[in-house]
């Protein structure tokens, strides 16, 4: 099999794959490093023969400067609120419809279904209805025409409307909606990954633990949950790599100024910022980057080792 | 002796009796959840839908009707012309044709070779490549910037395409997939003097097929809801992809925006991706399960 014949063969059927991987994969991972420790580098004045200083000072003006400090803020904030609540949430569900027969694939579909969607335009849906529609909110002079449906649903309650993303919102309600949204969008695959792990656990460890009398909590503690652990792993660690980048599903909800009005930025998140600085501070942008896969990488590495503890395959 | 025995069976009869009724609100509650938090997850949908029907002045009632008084279809006619939704459309449907092609055609040569030929340093060739899949795309995105600068792409279809036409996701797939077709057949091919490509084409991709409409479908969707590089490099109304023009066309106002006629927009955009869920959701979810080896 091995002849002379197929080894130019084989590199020119893999020729078109590999131009574009080193034009487009390669070359960034190199130019990004170099970059990176190019002190304050733009690409645009290369052209007129500038000449940059190697150095971390990249890496230092990111650290000291304040707007990517809260950039890193806010989405430390939303993974961490997100990825717990999303997990057990899908948990929940994923266990739920492991446990019926009929409407089951019913509702596992159900369930699918915000996973084939926009994540811009049905965020313009979720801002709809957490909009109110007035003006001057928490002025004197207040008028609200309709507080939206999510406000009439608290108030039909008896809570009080809550001003969620419009002029004078607050923080905490910016990152409430958000939570909200993000969970919605995370759910489908945490799901359908963990529902997949539950039919495949072997049916004969629940018919012994039945025999034995098992009570139905050390049953989902000493079986369900073990044998799922990889599964849980996997969406964790998915999880917390896709909470690190977070951004377009801002942009859906808040615009592209990452923020209520008159706040502009103030939901910025990492990958927003390096889009930021991406046309005109090359430098800048290439060390957040780099610092956007680090933190991914050494959390990724620490889920690894975790898991790798608990997880029993 | 037959009294005991009767007695047994009552006794069995009872607990069992016991054990159904336990049962039973248990499943009540399994279901009862289920259903509350499927009309949770459907709900958005559904206020999309009825939103995109009112008039603006029944949108704004202070108490909101959850069934429209009156259907206001004229809605989409007015989305669809304030958004330019047509142009957009055709847009995003040819890039995402083009590079859907290109990319297969890319795919299964690159998946052939990894799968079937043999070459010095392939082991350490593919390894690498699966090694960039660990990288987070912005890192790619600074450089390529620049890259499709220096080329004078900007604001065309090419830099729409092209930059993202090798998968290494998507080579993984196929390759695993080919791997699974017995290499006697490539063998027996070759001993009747079949051409690699010809073999390719009559027995491969025919048997991969299911994998390559995953493929596919997965791309498409991709076009449809690319959102950051279009901004970045295709800002001409004339290149723009659906999601940018949705996006833009509803924040340029003063913030008062006419949310019916918004929501008719989102649900033209959606609409497409619903009919393909509908109608190829086995591949869909086989597609995104089967990238949980991609960790």
């Amino acid at each position: 099999m091995v002849e002379s014949k197929h080894k130019w063969k084989a590199w020119l059927y893999l020729s078109p794959a590999i131009i574009l991987l080193l034009i487009f994969t390669v070359w960034p991972i190199i130019n990004t490093v170099r970059m990176a420790f190019l002190e304050n580098y733009n690409s645009m004045a290369v052209v007129g023969g500038k000449v940059y200083n190697f150095g971390i000072g990249n890496f230092k003006q990111v650290l000291e400067y304040n707007a990517f400090l809260d950039c890193l803020g806010n989405t430390m904030l939303l993974t961490v609120l997100t990825v717990p609540l999303s997990t057990f949430l899908a948990l929940l569900i994923a266990v739920c419809l492991n446990a019926i027969k009929p409407l089951q694939r019913f509702l596992q579909t159900v369930f699918f279904l915000p996973y084939v969607t926009n994540s811009i335009a049905i965020g313009m849906v979720f801002a709809a209805m957490f909009n109110m529609v007035g003006s001057a909110f928490g002025g004197e002079n207040e008028i609200v025409v309709t507080a939206g449906i999510i406000n009439n649903v608290i108030e039909f309650f008896g809570g009080s409307a809550v001003n969620w993303i419009n002029a004078g919102s607050t923080y905490a309600a910016n990152i409430t909606v958000m939570v909200v949204y993000i969970v919605w969008n995370a759910l489908p695959f945490k799901i359908l990954i963990l529902l997949g792990g539950l039919q495949s656990i072997n049916k004969q460890y629940y018919d012994a633990a039945r025999v034995d009398g098992t009570s139905r909590r050390r049953v989902f503690t000493k079986i369900t949950v073990p044998l799922l652990s990889p599964m849980l792993a996997y969406v964790v660690i998915t999880g917390f790599i896709g909470g690190f980048k977070e951004y377009s599903s801002i942009v859906g909800i808040f615009g592209e100024h990452m923020g209520p009005a008159g706040d502009a930025g103030r939901l910025n998140t990492m990958v927003g910022f390096i889009y930021d600085s991406l046309s005109t501070q090359q430098g800048r942008a290439s060390a957040a980057a780099l610092i956007l896969f680090g933190i991914i990488f050494v959390v990724t590495m620490i889920n690894l080792y975790v898991s790798k503890k608990k997880t029993h395959y | 002796m037959s009294e005991n025995k009767t007695m047994h069976a009552k006794d069995l009869q009872k607990v069992s009796s016991h054990q159904t009724v336990a049962k039973f609100f248990a499943k009540f509650w399994v279901y009862l959840f289920l259903i509350v938090m499927a009309l949770i997850v459907l709900f958005p949908f559904y206020w999309m839908l009825i939103s995109s029907v009112k008039s603006i002045d029944e949108y704004r009632l202070s108490v909101p009707t959850l069934f429209p008084k009156e259907i206001l279809w004229s809605n989409y006619v007015d989305a669809f012309n304030q958004a330019n939704l047509g142009r957009l459309f055709m847009n995003t449907l040819y890039v995402g044709l083009v590079s859907t092609l290109l990319s297969l055609v890319i795919t299964v040569l690159s998946a052939f070779a990894f799968a079937r030929l043999e070459f010095r340093g392939k082991n350490a060739l593919f390894a690498a490549l699966l090694a960039t899949m660990m990288i987070p795309g912005e890192l790619f995105t600074i450089t390529n910037y620049s890259t499709v600068n220096s080329f004078g792409w900007m604001d065309s279809y090419t830099v729409l395409i092209v930059p993202f036409l090798v998968s290494v996701f998507y080579i993984y797939l196929l390759r695993q997939n080919f791997l699974q077709i017995p290499n006697e057949l490539y063998l027996a091919a070759k001993v009747d003097g079949t051409g690699d490509l010809k073999y390719l084409w009559k027995v491969m991709i025919p048997l991969a097929l299911p994998t390559l409409i995953s493929i596919t479908i997965l791309k498409m969707m991709g076009a449809w809801n690319s959102y950051v590089w279009p901004r970045l490099v295709a800002n001409d109304e004339k290149y723009q992809l659906i999601t940018n023009g949705l996006r833009n066309a509803f924040t340029d106002s003063t913030g008062d925006v006419n949310i019916p006629v918004q929501m008719a927009a989102v649900a033209i955009v959606s609409l497409p991706l619903f009919l393909v869920f509908i109608f190829l959701r086995k591949y869909i979810m086989k597609g995104v399960s089967r990238s949980g080896i991609k960790g």
